[in-house]
């Protein structure tokens, strides 16, 4: 389809297939609009592909109330959606919402948690219960903590889900209520017409919609100006080990380290800022996998088999963008570095915002003007 | 057992005689086979479980990309059979689901 100089229509047009753009795209699609998802190919950094899949709400805005609350308000519209894809795909998700853990090596690591927490709680006006665990309470929980854990900080409404099921199942969803997804290759220019928007890609011509919403990852960063928007994201590289599957022997999932429905185990949070290079470096993967080890020595029996590099999308704050353009009514950017924490917001409200105009969600705080000094 | 394998050995190729033991059972393999070679000559069928719903698998991509070849080879729980080469009184069995990490190996 689309010779070059023929113009597709759709109502909306998403740009970028990554979950944050079908899970936006399938929250529009309930509004009862007609979608069409722009994707751009195999050679895009898929961050959607290389996560680590927590559902994560403990520190998460530390210093940004309204961040801890958008990441609250994800994480209870969770098991809906999750019951919802499963009805309309047989697709389980593997959702598991029953608390989180993050490991403290040291005292002091433990303590500066401790005290960040705290803090957060502080500024809630108290309702953030996360507790304390000494390495005694936490084996309580997980058996298999090793000596070297100073203990851990609790939160229950952290959790996991299996981020290819979840992107498999947003796709299918997306697919049998109409939406499309066009395999378009690059997004090179996108301007307004008299009304609505013109889109040109690289693969499949052009697109003419009312309203465009960029959920382009990194590639936001070239978009959004054309839009009158402002996206200064950059890649910031986490690597991820992979085991053999093993038996269930891990309840919860930790910041670092959790255990998938069929068994493998999974090892991240890593660090790099290594520019488009998704790569991996066996120096970071020690790094890693030896912290893991200290946190359950019996992964020291586990083999791994697998390791990758996927580029998060960073904000210079770490926080979302989301912002309709002041310059072109029409125009949307949502662009975050947790999908699929976010992503029932996404789906959600998120959506609701973008086909209504209005929220009652925070989102001022999230403008695209906040890097401008 | 009676070699029902639908794989035909090409004699393109002659080694030194091995012998093996498929769940049990010895099967004469070539020295130059994998342990995946051997399952597929032996005619065993399904030589692993998945881990959830126990389904039936057998070695498919030989060059130890698709890990369905997963199988116990010498009480090491596992193991690509694909990427194994025979030797000589080599226990091969059938991996059962998920390996349990509780158990002596690879310590």
């Amino acid at each position: 389809m689309g010779l070059s100089g023929n113009h597709n229509q759709a109502e909306i047009c998403v740009i970028g297939g990554g979950v944050v753009g079908l899970s936006v795209a399938l929250g529009l699609i309930r509004n009862g609009h007609q979608v069409c998802v722009l994707d751009e190919s195999d050679l895009a950094f898929r961050a959607s592909r290389g996560n680590f899949g927590l559902v994560w709400v403990q520190g998460k805005g530390d210093s940004l109330a309204q961040y801890a609350q958008i990441s609250r308000r994800s994480a209870r519209l969770w098991q809906p959606l999750a019951k919802r894809l499963q009805a309309d795909t047989g697709i389980d998700i593997q959702l598991q919402q029953k608390g989180g853990l993050f490991f403290c090596l040291t005292e002091a690591e433990l303590q500066a948690r401790k005290q960040m927490l705290s803090q957060m709680q502080v500024a809630v006006g108290g309702d953030y219960p996360f507790e304390v665990l000494d390495l005694q309470q936490l084996r309580e929980l997980e058996p298999e903590a090793g000596p070297e854990v100073a203990g851990a900080t609790w939160f229950p409404e952290d959790g996991h889900l299996n981020p290819l099921l979840f992107f498999r199942a947003l796709t299918d969803s997306f697919l049998k209520q109409g939406g499309q997804i066009i395999h378009s290759g690059t997004v090179s220019d996108i301007r307004a017409l008299t009304q609505g928007f013109q889109i040109q890609t690289s693969q499949n011509g052009l697109w003419q919609c009312q309203k465009v919403v960029l959920c382009a990852g990194l590639g936001n960063q070239i978009l959004a100006p054309m839009l009158g928007l402002n996206a200064p994201v950059v890649p910031n590289r986490g690597q991820v080990l992979i085991s053999e599957r093993v038996k269930p022997f891990l309840t919860y999932p930790t910041g670092h380290v959790r255990q998938t429905g069929e068994g493998t185990v999974q090892i991240g949070d890593s660090k790099e800022d290594v520019g488009f290079d998704s790569g991996t470096r066996i120096e970071v993967m020690a790094k890693i996998a030896n912290r893991a080890r200290k946190m359950y020595p019996i992964l020291n029996r586990v083999r791994l088999v697998r390791a990758w590099g996927a580029l998060r999308v960073m904000t210079p704050d770490g926080y979302p963008i989301y912002q309709q353009s002041e310059v072109h009514r029409n125009a949307y950017l949502v662009t975050c570095h947790s999908g699929i924490t976010l992503g029932a917001l996404h789906e959600g409200p998120i959506a609701d915002w973008i086909s209504q105009g209005s929220t009652d969600l925070p989102l001022e705080v999230f403008n695209d003007q906040r890097f401008k000094l | 057992m009676t070699n029902v394998s639908n794989f035909k050995r090409l004699p393109s190729r002659h080694d030194a005689s091995v012998t093996v033991f498929v769940e049990g059972q010895a099967v004469q393999v070539q020295a130059h086979d994998s342990a995946a070679a051997a399952i597929l000559a032996a005619g065993l069928g399904h030589s692993r479980t998945t881990p959830i719903t126990g389904s039936g698998r057998a070695p498919y991509c030989m060059m130890g990309v698709c890990f369905e070849c997963l199988v116990e080879i010498d009480g090491q729980a596992n193991t690509q059979g694909c990427m194994t080469l025979v030797r000589e009184g080599m226990q091969i069995k059938r991996q059962q689901q998920a390996r349990l990490l509780t158990d002596s190996q690879h310590d």
